[in-house]
């Protein structure tokens, strides 16, 4: 829920990306401006191949655009390098990916602890295994992904995130390699940490459900932003 | 952040999955190999430095080919020293029917001045630390001579014209040491005994030594005191430069052995370099996730460089570990001969052990890795977003660089390891040209196979890059062990089948002038053969024309070591039948009695003699000269007397002489040269057979060794197969899976994978055997002048057995891909 400050934590101004490729320049986004404001839960929706993971790898600094901007928390993103965005990332921005994305060599423990010792917290165990006793997998903890199934490997994904309190959450087709029911337990546990640490999600799916549960709906078409749904 | 921590946890969980496991055996074979040397050499080293007294058995020694000046004692016992004096040289010891050739040792009170003497009441008895030498009337006898002799301690035997007793078996003797140099086993005897043999003849090759020993400071005024007094012929050893043969066979062994072991290491890079190559593949997805999650790119860098140090350290420590394990073997093999006792090897060889794992690991792995740090974070995204390509010059130019300073390193030299660098890039040139070359040729082979082997084949041609790297590894490996046992064999066949059969095979010496009618005689009568005596005269060389010369007017050492002894001049009327005059005239008979002298050419040509110069020679404190009429080309392997330097007869007639001559003895009469020794027991007789058995012998036991050092090549060859399996296992996987949904039977996709393995190894077999005939040609007629015959046991053995092992490896790296379930696989990749 937004919480009526109106200083965005996230904006794009004329945010576009081409590539080159055989058949000439590709455009992947045209000039899209966007605000998003603390708290806020916005579903990014379009089909495949409309743009949507390449504006979300923009929104989150994974990837440099052709031309415009994006501020994160009045940041201008892209006015930093690499290893800048990175530490950006590190102190304020949590994912979670389709494909979790786990490290398959650390356990589910170690792989929640990951960004609170990269960020240098020295009370990154006790936080991790509360937040992992949060999303109910304590009992799992020294277990390796490979031993986990889909859905809880998802859960320990969703604990990584949250476990530093970021406060932006960008999540990629959460429950897009997941069957319905697991699926569903899996977003009801997106939502309810989301709430309970207000932070503000961006979600890209093509998940009509699931976009519904968001505050807002941003569609994309084309690389083109559509007139907010 | 808490890099170390996390560095090491990824570590150990990387190296459960077994992904660290080929980069970790190819460190640690590599280590082994470098180690196993290093510690095998360092303990003889250190035997030489910390015992050279010992083997020495004085503090310094004077050596001389005469008798030394009593001034030598006397100025010794002015700066007192305590001193002995031995004699030694070859005899024959004398035991009722039965003869034997010996070392004699004379020595004189208070030998050995440094280290002790060991002897044993009888053969077989555990020995002890004796003070005091034989008693004069007794001699001590090494064990090698009561079996021959047939004798126990107690009995009686003969020296010369001596009738001595043996009263204890000798089994340790400090200046002795190994059994490497001696062609015969010791016998040790009273120097006041010595006259009563009659050994000590005129023109006697006996070594002459006075030991001195002392505070150090009174040994250094002894040197310099000396220094200047010594005669041509006369050198001081002291314990830096003790037993300079075994200084230079150790420093030989050094060079020789740890090349033959950067081969491994050279092996052990490339396993290295594909083995880092699957990890960095399989690590873009974990990089790129740490990147979303904030890792910057110096902590990417510190994770793997801290990865890197900590697994080079283990693999390194775990391989000076086996490396200790494995010198042992060198050392039995190898340390006997040098010398008996071998000190524990220093840290040193560890230092050397270690710093080669890190520099093939750091050389190898760590640009590729470093390379990681570009991963995108995109990736996560886009799972086939990689990391921007390296160049493969600046990924591998460092390991290519740091194995090259490696090389030059342990060459010693810098023209031997340029040699050594060049020959080694030409040698992979050539080697790669001929890899690739059968690999194209496989493929017009492929389609008259069946449909697995037409897989198997396919999978060497598509990866032809990786499988020219495999068949070097093993073709090298297999070229070594080849030549080592077979061409080896072969040559030395070759060179028995090239000696006729009766050539001689006993050299009869030391006889002396007066008994040469009487020697001819016997001869004649017993053996049937008429025999040539050649005079036999000492001379030192010390001027070729008006320019004096001694060991240091040469660099080249084989130069150095002739000038420094002294030759045997002969004589005689008529060119012998297997010498051939290659310039000049030969004498006739109106110039007997004339100062002219031919020279062998090969002796000319080192120490820079030609036609019309005129030679200096001292014999026995009178100076001889003469000049050079005609140069001899000698066939030396006739094994008959033969002669460097020759002169017509009268012109050294007037200079004591010893005669000698060579016989051929059929192996059903030994007992001639029993008879010949009871008859004239000054006469000393060498078997050529013996002396051939100990030299076989020692080219055994050098072989044995590198074959050793050899053998961690095949292994690292076996870890740069199992690399190279691991790196294509992902691959060969879903290949399998999609084989076995389009129907493809488990013995089906075993025969694929048996054949392709298999054909790497007959590829690597036959490069192996094409190289190792071609060197063995190459030795056989430019190198020991032999006719080369072609051995077909190379090519079967060679070809077989990388056929058959490679194959097998191979198919036991990879039949487990057959146990994964297809739809698993194919879920999991899509």
């Amino acid at each position: 829920m937004p919480d009526g400050s109106s200083y965005p934590i996230v904006r794009a101004e004329n945010l576009a990306k081409q590539v080159n490729s055989p058949e000439g320049e590709l455009v992947l986004l045209h000039d899209i401006d966007l605000t998003i404001v603390p708290g806020e839960a916005v579903a990014i929706i379009g089909a495949s191949g409309s743009g949507k993971s390449t504006l979300l790898g923009l929104l989150a600094g994974l990837d440099t655009p052709s031309r415009g901007q994006v501020w994160i928390d009045g940041t201008d993103l892209f006015a930093l390098d690499e290893d800048g965005r990175a530490r950006l990332r590190g102190a304020m921005i949590g994912f979670v990916f389709q494909s979790f994305q786990l490290l398959p060599n650390l356990t589910a423990l170690e792989n929640v602890m990951l960004p609170l010792e990269l960020a240098g917290r020295s009370d990154a165990r006790d936080v991790s295994r509360a937040v992992l006793a949060r999303v109910g997998l304590d009992a799992r903890r020294n277990h390796y992904p490979k031993q986990l199934s889909g859905g809880e490997q998802q859960r320990v994904a969703i604990a990584r995130a949250f476990a530093p309190q970021p406060k932006l959450l960008f999540a990629d087709e959460p429950t897009g390699n997941l069957d319905r029911a697991t699926g569903k337990r899996v977003a009801d546990l997106l939502f309810e940490i989301n709430q309970e640490l207000a932070t503000t999600l961006v979600l890209v799916t093509h998940d009509e459900t699931l976009a519904q549960r968001c505050n807002r709906r941003l569609e994309l078409e084309t690389g083109r932003l559509k007139v907010e749904a | 952040m808490n890099t170390l921590a996390l560095a090491m946890r990824m570590l150990r969980r990387d190296w459960r999955a077994g992904e660290l496991r080929a980069l970790a055996l190819a460190l640690i074979v590599a280590v082994t190999s470098v180690t196993a040397v290093g510690f095998f050499t360092d303990r003889i080293d250190q035997a030489l430095h910390r015992q050279a007294n010992e083997l020495l058995g004085a503090d310094l020694l004077i050596a001389s080919d005469h008798p030394l000046a009593n001034e030598l004692r006397s100025i010794a016992h002015q700066n007192n020293l305590r001193s002995a004096e031995t004699l030694d040289f070859p005899s024959m010891v004398v035991a009722g029917e039965k003869t034997h050739l010996a070392e004699i040792k004379a020595v004189s009170d208070g030998y050995p001045l440094r280290g002790k003497l060991y002897t044993a009441p009888q053969r077989f008895m555990p020995d002890a630390p004796v003070s005091g030498i034989p008693q004069p009337g007794t001699v001590w006898l090494d064990a090698g001579l009561l079996g021959p002799l047939d004798i126990a301690a107690g009995d009686r035997i003969s020296v010369g014209e001596a009738q001595l007793i043996v009263a204890a078996v000798l089994t340790r003797e400090p200046a002795r040491g190994g059994d490497l140099f001696s062609i015969a086993p010791r016998l040790m005897l009273n120097l006041a005994d010595l006259p009563n043999t009659q050994l000590v003849q005129p023109a006697s090759r006996i070594r002459y030594r006075l030991l001195v020993a002392g505070e150090a400071k009174n040994i250094a005024a002894y040197r310099t005191a000396i220094a200047h007094r010594l005669k041509p012929g006369e050198r001081i050893e002291g314990v830096e430069d003790a037993r300079p043969e075994l200084r230079t066979a150790l420093n030989r062994a050094q060079s020789f052995l740890g090349l033959a072991a950067l081969v491994s290491v050279m092996l052990a890079g490339v396993a290295v370099a594909i083995a880092t190559r699957r990890f960095m593949t399989r690590h873009l997805d974990n990089c790129a996730m740490m990147r979303c999650l904030g890792a910057v790119q110096a902590d990417i860098t510190r994770i793997y460089v801290f990865q890197i140090l900590a697994l080079g350290l283990a693999a390194s420590l775990a391989g000076c570990m086996l490396g200790y394990a494995a010198q042992g073997v060198l050392a039995q093999v190898l340390g006997t001969m040098v010398t008996a006792e071998l000190p524990l090897p220093s840290l040193q060889p560890v230092v050397f052990g270690v710093l080669t794992g890190m520099i093939t690991l750091v050389g190898f792995a760590l640009p590729p890795l470093l390379h990681l740090k570009h991963v995108p974070p995109l990736r996560v995204l886009r799972r086939d977003i990689g990391a921007p390509p390296a160049s493969s010059l600046t990924a591998y130019g460092f390991g290519v660089a740091a194995l090259a300073a490696l090389m030059l390193w342990q060459a010693g030299d810098l023209k031997l390891g340029g040699y050594v660098l060049g020959g080694t890039a030409a040698a992979l040139l050539v080697l790669t040209a001929f890899a690739l070359a059968l690999i194209s040729a496989l493929r017009l082979l492929r389609h008259r196979a069946g449909v697995a082997w037409r897989f198997g084949i396919a999978n060497i041609t598509r990866r032809a890059q990786g499988s020219v790297v495999q068949i070097l590894g093993f073709g090298v490996g297999i070229m070594a062990l080849l030549l080592l046992t077979l061409v080896r064999g072969d040559l030395l066949k070759d060179w028995q089948k090239s000696l006729p059969a009766d050539a001689p095979n006993r050299f009869l010496i030391n006889i002396q002038p007066g008994q040469v009618l009487a020697i001819h005689d016997f001869l004649t009568r017993e053996n049937g053969t008429e025999p040539t005596l050649f005079p036999m005269i000492r001379a030192r060389l010390t001027g070729i024309n008006d320019e004096a010369i001694s060991a240091n007017t040469y660099t080249d050492e084989r130069a150095q070591r002739l000038v420094s002894r002294e030759f045997n001049l002969s004589w005689g009327a008529q060119i012998q039948s297997d010498n051939q005059l290659v310039a000049g005239h030969w004498w006739s008979a109106a110039e007997h009695g004339k100062r002219v002298l031919s020279v062998e050419e090969g002796l000319a040509k080192t120490l820079g003699i030609k036609l019309g110069d005129t030679l200096h020679y001292m014999i026995g404190g009178e100076e001889f000269t003469a000049k050079v009429t005609s140069l001899r080309k000698v066939e030396w392997d006739s094994m008959r007397a033969n002669f460097f330097v020759m002169a017509p007869p009268g012109a050294l007639d007037s200079y004591p002489a010893s005669y000698i001559t060579s016989l051929y003895v059929p192996q059903n009469q030994p007992e001639l040269m029993n008879k010949l020794v009871k008859a004239f027991p000054n006469v000393t007789v060498i078997d050529v057979a013996a002396i051939m058995a100990q030299v076989r012998l020692i080219m055994e036991r050098v072989s044995l060794a590198v074959e050793y050092v050899f053998l961690f090549t095949v292994m690292a060859g076996l870890l740069v197969l199992y690399a190279a399996i691991q790196a294509t296992l992902d691959e060969r996987i879903r290949e399998s899976a999609i084989l076995r949904t389009l129907g493809a039977r488990r013995g089906q996709l075993l025969t694929g994978l048996f054949s392709e393995f298999a054909v790497l190894g007959l590829l690597a077999g036959l490069v192996a055997s094409t190289a190792a005939t071609l060197l063995g040609y190459l030795l056989a007629t430019h190198v020991f002048h032999l006719p080369f015959s072609l051995n077909p046991w190379i090519w079967l053995t060679g070809i077989v057995g990388g056929t058959l092992g490679v194959g097998l490896a191979g198919l036991l790296g990879t039949r487990f891909i057959l146990q994964r379930p297809p739809l698993e696989v194919l879920r999991n990749s899509c």
